[in-house]
């Protein structure tokens, strides 16, 4: 499921980055309040949009806040007084938005936030993996994640449309790998303005502080319990948790249709909206990864292919919430699946690959899934590491040897001399 | 003076009784008036508001974590910026001297930088009185609190001072017990453009120990010792408020043995206390003067 280009769209091309791609999508998504903070490698996507501001090709106020956790702040606020409102970091800055991370969401607030992937610290590292990304999936926020720099365009535009519906009203992030995407420079299509307005109307908020007329106390103290008084009734905690996990719930469909729409608009497509499959109809094993990881996959299955293989890509799109029935569904017809993860739930697996067993649980013979740690702080993952996990991984299946333990790819252990010098 | 009548706050809050905030957060609404959105951190006035579903006031208020209030006043004055409203509508951010002093300071530092139109109210009970008396950068020296049971060993934070070197036009000091003072300078805050700092102090019956009945003598003799002097500066220039102005003589200051023997945080204070009391008042007065003389 490639993208399929229409000729006539020649003359919107052009060769942009991953960040400025996704700064060319909140200008056109007539983003209204962006609030951030630099950190590498977002930043270009912050300058970009400071620089259609101060162009004038971007009508919207530019909060240049002190840190990122005031970068949110400042995003929720703004998003609570009715307006559409984004931001972009990486790593340590999401780490430090993290307590505003489920203000927003419990509070329903449509905000995004671009995510340049970057590993976590310590020790200082500002390369590509997952962590960030996945660290945060317990917060209530819809991921999306990108594989090239035309999907983060379509992708914001998609995610504003997803955020911002009534079914919905939940924040998003759109994560892409930092460096492989976020500076490298491909060819983006951008869509004409108007088609995009009609794509993406302006925003219909459910909270409006502005609005004077209406008293409002935004997020007071809840209880564990409900509140019945002569003036109403007032939920409990319990039961705007639950609105907020069946809101997600119920935003898969709206993600799928969101992209149904685009792709119908503008004639790009993303697999369904929630994977991406590649040479996956005569497979009866598949390689499982997201991002950058799944676009290494890509090049290696024509190698595994060569080699006899009939394999196969899932490349994961939206990966909160976490689409299970989807991939059971797709996943049952395969044998074995080969997991390969940017990221680990430290202390027990790569989280990809614990999520997928989790949703394949208590299905009829089962596909057998091995998972693998590549490239964490941007080691480079090369097509000889991917065909390496899928080789290891078809000989444990071959031989039945299931196991939840990690196993790294590509590390070089042997080349730390000083680990070897006792034997010496 | 022209006090507004409506009032801004429903009977039967939440507040303990004699609370200080109360009757600063009632006297800092009748100035601003209706067109104004407030925005709170985790406080003694979140418990004012009270709770889910049921709002204690006429104006509508964003509840924001404890170290976001600066933050979530810019995000709201920028939103209104967008829709053209940042002039007709005021945004007031209330928050204690914890929320203030401590772990909002960077967020109010940044929002203030970046000249964010609003009001900041910091209503100043000189410790975590919502969490249960815990000391904050606001609390006195010798005060006690949970957290520092043998009575703090440094005075407390000059807040207004560091706002000052914002540079921004507008910096005032109130207290409870002076209620019209405190709604004239909000009213001229609301007159001001760009970002408008007001530090309160706010008597707290069960945090500093004394009958609630007394709120407002405790309140005056805080300013009657000299303890803590109504002022404003106004684009850089001080100016010593009304009620403050004959304390400029020493010998119309009252012991502070007064002020600090009223409250049961204060009791068993040694002679070295006092000392450092009187020393630290003489100091605060001694710059009073150089900057009239300015």
């Amino acid at each position: 499921m490639t993208q399929a280009i229409k000729v006539n769209k020649e003359e919107n091309r052009k060769i942009l980055t991953g960040n400025h791609a996704a700064a060319h999508a909140f200008r056109q998504a007539k983003v209204e309040v962006v609030s951030a903070y630099p950190i590498t490698p977002q930043s270009p996507v912050v300058e970009k949009i400071s620089d259609f501001i101060a162009k004038g090709k971007l009508n919207a106020r530019f909060v240049r806040v002190e840190s990122e956790h005031s970068a949110l702040a400042v995003c929720c606020a703004a998003s609570a007084t009715g307006s559409r409102v984004g931001t972009a970091t990486s790593a340590h800055g999401l780490e430090l938005m993290y307590e505003m991370l489920p203000w927003a969401s419990g509070n329903r607030l449509p905000i995004i936030i671009n995510l340049a992937t970057r590993a976590l610290g310590a020790p200082w590292s500002v390369w590509t993996d997952h962590q960030d990304f996945i660290t945060v999936r317990d917060v209530g926020w819809i991921q999306l994640f990108c594989e090239n720099n035309q999907e983060i365009y379509d992708t914001n535009l998609q995610a504003f449309k997803i955020a911002e519906d009534p079914r919905v009203f939940l924040p998003t992030i759109v994560g892409y790998d930092g460096y492989i995407l976020s500076h490298t420079m491909m060819p983006v299509i951008l869509e004409d303005q108007k088609e995009i307005d009609n794509f993406l109307p302006p925003i219909n908020h459910h909270i409006n502080l502005s609005d004077i007329s209406k008293v409002k106390g935004v997020d007071p103290v809840t209880t564990p319990h409900i509140v019945k008084r002569k003036e109403g009734t007032a939920p409990g905690y319990y039961e705007y948790r639950y609105s907020l996990q069946k809101a997600l719930e119920s935003s898969i469909d709206v993600v799928k249709q969101a992209h149904d729409e685009f792709a119908e608009e503008f004639g790009r497509s993303y697999g369904n909206g929630i994977y991406k499959t590649y040479l996956t109809k005569d497979a009866d094993s598949v390689i499982f990864a997201m991002g950058s990881i799944a676009s290494q996959a890509r090049n290696a299955l024509e190698t595994l292919r060569n080699s006899g293989l009939n394999i196969g890509l899932v490349s994961l799109r939206l990966f909160r919430p976490f689409p299970a029935e989807d991939l059971r569904n797709l996943m049952a017809q395969f044998k074995n699946i080969i997991v390969f993860d940017r990221d680990i739930g430290y202390g027990y697996e790569g989280v990809l690959s614990y999520e997928l067993k989790s949703a394949l649980y208590g299905l009829n013979n089962p596909p057998f899934i091995k998972g693998f740690i590549v490239g964490l702080g941007g080691r480079d993952v090369s097509d000889d590491q991917i065909i390496e996990g899928v080789e290891k991984g078809l000989d444990y299946a071959e031989k039945g040897e299931f196991s939840n333990k990690t196993e790294f790819i590509g590390l070089k252990l042997d080349e730390l001399d000083f680990l070897n010098r006792g034997e010496k | 003076m022209d006090l507004r009548e409506e009032e801004f706050i429903y009977p039967g809050t939440r507040a303990c009784a004699g609370c200080g905030m109360a009757l600063i957060y009632r006297m800092a609404l009748k100035a601003l008036g209706p067109k104004t959105i407030g925005t709170v951190p985790a406080s003694c006035l979140t418990v004012l508001h009270g709770m889910q579903g049921f709002c204690s006031t006429k104006i509508s208020v964003l509840h924001t974590p404890f170290a976001t209030t600066g933050a979530a006043a810019s995000g709201i004055l920028g939103s209104l910026e967008a829709k053209g409203l940042d002039d007709e509508i005021c945004v007031l951010a209330f928050a204690g001297d914890g929320g203030t002093t401590d772990i909002g300071i960077q967020a109010l530092s940044g929002a203030v930088e970046r000249g964010t139109n609003f009001v900041y109210a910091c209503y100043d009970n000189e410790a975590y009185m919502n969490t249960g008396v815990q000391r904050s950068g606001s609390t006195p020296l010798g005060a006690y609190s949970t957290t520092t049971p043998g009575g703090k060993t440094t005075h407390k934070k000059d807040m207004p001072k560091i706002m000052e070197a914002h540079g921004i036009p507008y910096v005032a000091t109130a207290n409870a017990a002076y209620p019209l003072d405190l709604y004239e300078k909000f009213q001229k805050a609301r007159k001001i453009k760009g970002p408008k700092y007001i530090h309160i102090l706010a008597p707290c019956p069960p945090g500093w120990g004394f009958d609630p009945k007394d709120t407002i003598k405790i309140g005056r003799l805080a300013n009657e010792t000299g303890f803590w002097p109504l002022y404003e500066v106004v684009d850089g220039i001080f100016y010593l408020s009304k009620k403050s102005k004959k304390l400029l003589n020493r010998e119309n200051r009252k012991p502070i043995q007064d002020y600090l023997g009223s409250q049961k945080r204060f009791r068993d204070l040694g002679e070295n206390i006092i000392k450092a009391y009187n020393e630290y008042i003489d100091n605060l007065w001694k710059n009073i003067e150089k900057r009239i003389e300015e």
